[in-house]
């Protein structure tokens, strides 16, 4: 990377593997189980957390020595906040169908601890450059693992992507249904996520037993 | 620089700074952003409700739904919904704006006994007439509402739901066109009786071919929001039964 120096690189590439913020720091579960059912919400969600979380670290790392410290947990909310309302209402505005996909996701973003924890950890302690890189890996690194479960999630659970049939047709017998294939309806409940975590979390600490906890 | 951020006063000060600058900012945009929003908010409303006498674009995709392109949606409404009525304390008069009613305003006007109105929509397609009710409701989350045309027996030509933040994947699919296109061909009367239709876990019908049962198979997985809707339908049912009796005597 010519771009970014090795320190700046591995602010973004950190959280996507070592650090990941669901993986290894257990963060951002509750969104994580809620919206995976679908590819194409979990397209949507990490998107859309992509940009808070960049963003708002930026502006929170700008107003890192001005904002006073009782109330700061306050002003990261306004500031998260503030830029949901204002993707919200944009899109409302000029991506109406998108905009209705997203609704269920505006409350999720606000409360999602990963936002307010790179906030509170990251932002308020170092510039602008920095907290947006770290602001982008962290929200990719959450990115990744959505993509993945919602993935399996779907292809497994409905047998479609992005809501297109890929197994073949379930109630005409066609494709792998033919052979007595069903769809597997746990998956598309919440707790079938957690599962999916699970085995992602156990094959990556298998893969590297350096993030396995000492007990 | 040195300011002392942890004085009493600056934190107050700071507080009040940003709740006005965050404040400006919010209300220039919704200000700014308004009659657009509306304005597709009007397109919405027009889409569902030719969607529910099944003017739209679907294809042969049974998953989700195509409406009436945004550009044309204002002619078309206008070419097919004949008449929009308002049903306001027993008495019925034409408003062309009848489709701007906001049923969840009425509804809470009809809670508190104050005087509510009830729109109704007569379209017409290949000179068949549709009498479009619209309904509200709660799904697990939030709001969820829709439309459903019947015709002068009673029997379903279309539904239209929509949710505000059902669970994506499982309540959310109240939108998708198998779950929404096993309403048509099933009644809303049980013998005389205006039963509605139930979402129904376990009526051994999944290809929905018994029309005649009142019944619709549930979405797994989405038990709470599949009562919203039965829900949501038998109070809209009652509501307009007035209403309905009219046609039917027709």
């Amino acid at each position: 990377m010519g771009l970014l120096s090795k320190k700046d690189a591995n602010l973004i590439l950190d959280p996507l593997a070592d650090n990941n913020p669901i993986t290894i720091q257990v963060l951002g579960i509750c969104s994580a189980l809620a919206i995976t059912a679908e590819l194409q919400a979990s397209l949507v969600m990490a998107i859309a957390v992509i940009f808070v979380l960049g963003v708002g670290n930026v502006v929170i790392s700008l107003m890192r020595n001005i904002i006073p410290s009782k109330i700061r947990i306050i002003v990261q909310l306004i500031v998260v906040a503030t830029l949901v309302i204002i993707v919200d209402q944009v899109l409302k505005a000029f991506a109406y169908e998108l905009s209705k996909t997203l609704a269920v996701f505006v409350g999720l973003i606000i409360t999602n601890c990963i936002i307010m924890g790179r906030f509170e950890a990251f932002a308020l302690a170092n510039g602008p450059w920095k907290s947006f890189l770290d602001g982008i890996g962290n929200a990719l690194g959450y990115g990744v693992i959505l993509i993945l479960v919602g993935f399996f999630r779907e292809l497994l659970g409905s047998g479609t992507l992005f809501g297109i049939p890929v197994l073949g047709d379930p109630i005409a017998k066609t494709g792998l249904y033919a052979t007595g294939y069903e769809n597997n309806g746990f998956m598309i409940i919440p707790p079938a996520a957690l599962i999916v975590v699970g085995i992602i979390i156990w094959v990556q600490r298998t893969k590297n037993p350096a993030l396995v906890e000492e007990n | 620089m040195a300011i002392n951020t942890d004085k009493n006063s600056y934190t107050v000060v700071f507080a009040a700074v940003m709740v006005v600058v965050v404040g400006s900012i919010l209300a220039f945009l919704a200000s700014y952003l308004r009659p657009t929003i509306a304005e597709n908010e009007r397109f919405e409303k027009q889409q569902n409700i030719l969607y529910a006498m099944g003017v739209n674009e679907n294809g042969d995709d049974v998953g989700a739904v195509n409406f009436v392109p945004k550009e044309i949606v204002e002619s078309e409404f206008a070419n097919y919904i004949k008449e929009q009525l308002v049903i306001e304390g027993g008495k019925i008069t034409e408003n062309k704006d009848a489709y701007l009613i906001d049923l969840k305003k009425q509804l809470a006007a009809k809670k508190k006994g104050q005087p509510y109105k009830l729109p109704v929509f007569i379209g017409e397609k290949q000179s068949k007439k549709f009498y479009i009710i619209p309904m509200y409701g709660k799904g697990l989350w939030d709001a969820i509402w829709g439309f459903v045309a019947l015709d002068e027996t009673m029997t379903v030509q279309g539904v239209y739901f929509d949710h505000k933040g059902e669970t994506p994947g499982l309540g959310a699919n109240i939108k998708m066109r198998y779950f929404m296109d096993d309403f048509s061909g099933e009644s809303i009367l049980k013998g005389t009786q205006y039963a509605g239709i139930a979402v129904a876990k376990g009526n051994n019908d999944p290809l929905n071919k018994d029309k005649d049962d009142n019944e619709v198979d549930a979405l797994a997985g989405a038990t709470i929001t599949g009562n919203g809707v039965s829900a949501m339908i038998k109070e809209s049912v009652n509501l307009y039964k007035p209403y309905l009796e009219e046609i039917r005597a027709k």
